[in-house]
């Protein structure tokens, strides 16, 4: 709770900030305005008139608020949330594939770590190529993988899932690795002293001892497969997503619209955070490990 | 028939040495030459399964074409780094890091500034934030300047984060220490603080190189002038020529890996009394 006092600090300070640089990136604009219709603004006329644009260079807060309400709240109320204009119906398309790709990258990445962990060949030759193949900026593959995999007649989620699962698999195969060898030498004796066989040992020792670094990168891989969701929709003229608006929107120079998409994104992104650190929280608690 | 044999083949033959390698007391030859063993039975058994199963290149080039077609084009490719990767993602590190390094020792001054900076910065760093990219390219126009703008708003608050966390990495004996030695601000930073961060800030300045890239690439998707990385990738799976991407994204891989190979040599150089890399040859 110490720390309320000085987020809200930042929080209001970012606020302010940003009305501010509305102010200045949009005054250009709206002096134009005022010339041709020859007018002399004074500067409450400037401010409130570089508060209001239609397309304006960056919208204020207001604005992109009162957008997500119309797209999302208003079309609620209207019993619309659905419909194509709705921003929730885009969102959920997002966030569909970011689960997908999520679940896909997690048993993948866990699969990957046991098999790092009981197999020293596999530790010797997977382990690097994984770590190489996160310095490839693999983001630039997404339109190809897209492409390709609609020309083997393989559309809709999958093939967004995948980039949001090339992106998600790392962190926990990371973090899985580093979790199943977390057990100290100490406690592998133990069980060894108790004759346990190698799966006793991985079910009974391994596996939960790995669970708060799991959890960790769980967090870390959400983040990341929500990014690839969104470039995923991206370059293929994409009709539905997060990021098919924020594409259309920088077509058409609707401006408030990129903006209420992204802030979308970022709410989205905090609540998957958010749900994994409640699951966190609960599965550490009935394991005995809540610090 | 004869590719998908040659391929079971060779497959079985690299993951047998390999276990016979890594059974053996690891040397540094062995830890060098069993993922690179690895690496070339990929690449021979993606070849080998394009042959076999005569996958259409478009959908999947085969090794072979694409490192005749990368052989053929390194003028176009070339053009292509110098302006993605030179002039969007190196400008956009340089300033990107540079700002948020002034940035966090300013933060650090003031603890209440630290307490309320660094749940938002932790906030932001998960963010989408390659979704700022078509506004920058509005803001900035077509051309690098825009690239370079997305990279600092993406290298910017993992860098931030890191470098906050570092400089408090150190504890109250070493800086009381700083105090006995009559020590002020600025000394006890640069003798004590900023090199005891050091391993905090490769960290960031690692995790950066992969996201500038990104950036850079992915900010050409929004528009671009005719050359790019980026561009080159998009409008290139509109032709259909899988070849040149795939050349691409080589160079992609190619510009990632040595980048972040040159920041982790740096950091060996110059973190060398840190225990993560003391005991290694």
């Amino acid at each position: 709770m110490r720390n309320l006092l000085p987020i809200l600090t930042v929080v209001a300070a970012i606020f302010v900030f940003w009305y501010a640089a509305a102010v200045v990136l949009n005054a250009p604009w709206a002096k134009d305005k005022a010339q041709r219709a020859g007018v002399e603004l004074g500067f409450s006329e400037l401010v409130s008139d570089t508060w209001s644009q239609d397309k304006p260079k960056l919208p204020a807060p207001h604005q992109v608020g009162a957008e997500i309400w119309k797209t999302t709240g208003a079309m609620v109320a209207k019993g619309r949330a659905f419909s194509k204009r709705s921003l929730i119906y885009h969102s959920w398309v997002t966030f569909s594939s970011t689960a997908l790709g999520f679940l896909l990258g997690t048993a993948l990445g866990i699969a990957l770590a046991v098999g790092i962990v009981y197999n020293r060949t596999m530790d010797m030759s997977v382990m690097p190529w994984v770590i190489a193949s996160q310095t490839i900026p693999i983001l630039a593959i997404a339109p190809m993988i897209i492409v390709v995999l609609n020309a083997v007649g393989i559309s809709g989620l999958l093939p967004k899932a995948m980039i949001s699962m090339y992106l998600s698999f790392f962190p926990v195969v990371v973090g899985m690795v580093k979790g199943l060898r977390s057990p100290s030498g100490m406690q592998l004796d133990q069980m060894r002293t108790w004759h346990a066989s190698s799966s006793q040992e991985f079910w009974r020792l391994r596996l939960p001892s790995s669970m708060p670094y799991l959890f960790t990168s769980l967090k870390i891989a959400m983040a990341a497969s929500l990014v690839g969701a969104i470039v995923g929709e991206l370059p293929t003229g994409a009709v539905a997503g997060l990021g098919a608006r924020l594409l259309a929107g920088s077509y058409y120079g609707q401006t408030i619209q990129i903006w209420s998409a992204l802030i979308m994104a970022a709410t989205l992104a905090a609540i998957l955070v958010a749900l994994i650190g409640v699951l966190q929280r609960i599965t550490l608690k009935k394991m005995g490990m809540a610090q | 028939m004869i590719w998908i044999a040659a391929g079971i083949a060779v497959w079985a033959l690299g993951w047998w040495i390999n276990s016979v390698l890594s059974h053996r007391p690891a040397t540094r030859t062995t830890r060098l030459a069993v993922p690179l063993i690895f690496g070339l039975t990929l690449i021979f058994v993606w070849e080998a399964v394009v042959r076999g199963f005569a996958i259409s290149p478009v959908l999947l080039p085969p090794p072979s074409m694409i490192a005749a077609r990368f052989a053929a084009s390194t003028a176009i490719l070339w053009q292509d780094f110098v302006q993605t990767a030179i002039k969007g993602a190196l400008s956009g590190y340089v300033i990107g890091c540079g700002t948020a390094f002034l940035t966090a020792i300013a933060v650090d001054r003031f603890d209440f500034l630290k307490r309320g900076l660094l749940p938002v910065g932790n906030f932001v760093a998960a963010l989408p934030i390659i979704g700022m990219a078509p506004i920058l390219v509005m803001w900035f126009g077509f051309d690098w300047q825009s690239k370079a703008a997305v990279v600092v708003v993406m290298v910017f608050f993992p860098m931030l984060v890191n470098t906050v966390q570092g400089l408090q990495d150190t504890d109250a004996m070493q800086r009381d220490l700083m105090r006995t030695y009559a020590a002020g601000y600025w000394k006890t930073l640069l003798k004590l603080r900023l090199p005891a961060a050091m391993p905090f800030i490769f960290n960031g300045l690692k995790i950066a190189t992969t996201l500038a890239l990104i950036g850079a690439i992915v900010a050409e998707f929004f528009g671009s002038p005719i050359q790019g990385m980026g561009f080159r990738i998009s409008t290139s799976v509109g032709q259909l020529s899988m070849d040149l991407v795939w050349a691409e994204i080589v160079v992609a891989a190619l510009a990632g890996s040595g980048f972040y190979g040159l920041v982790a040599l740096i950091e060996k150089a110059m973190t060398f009394w840190h225990p993560s890399q003391r005991g290694r040859t």
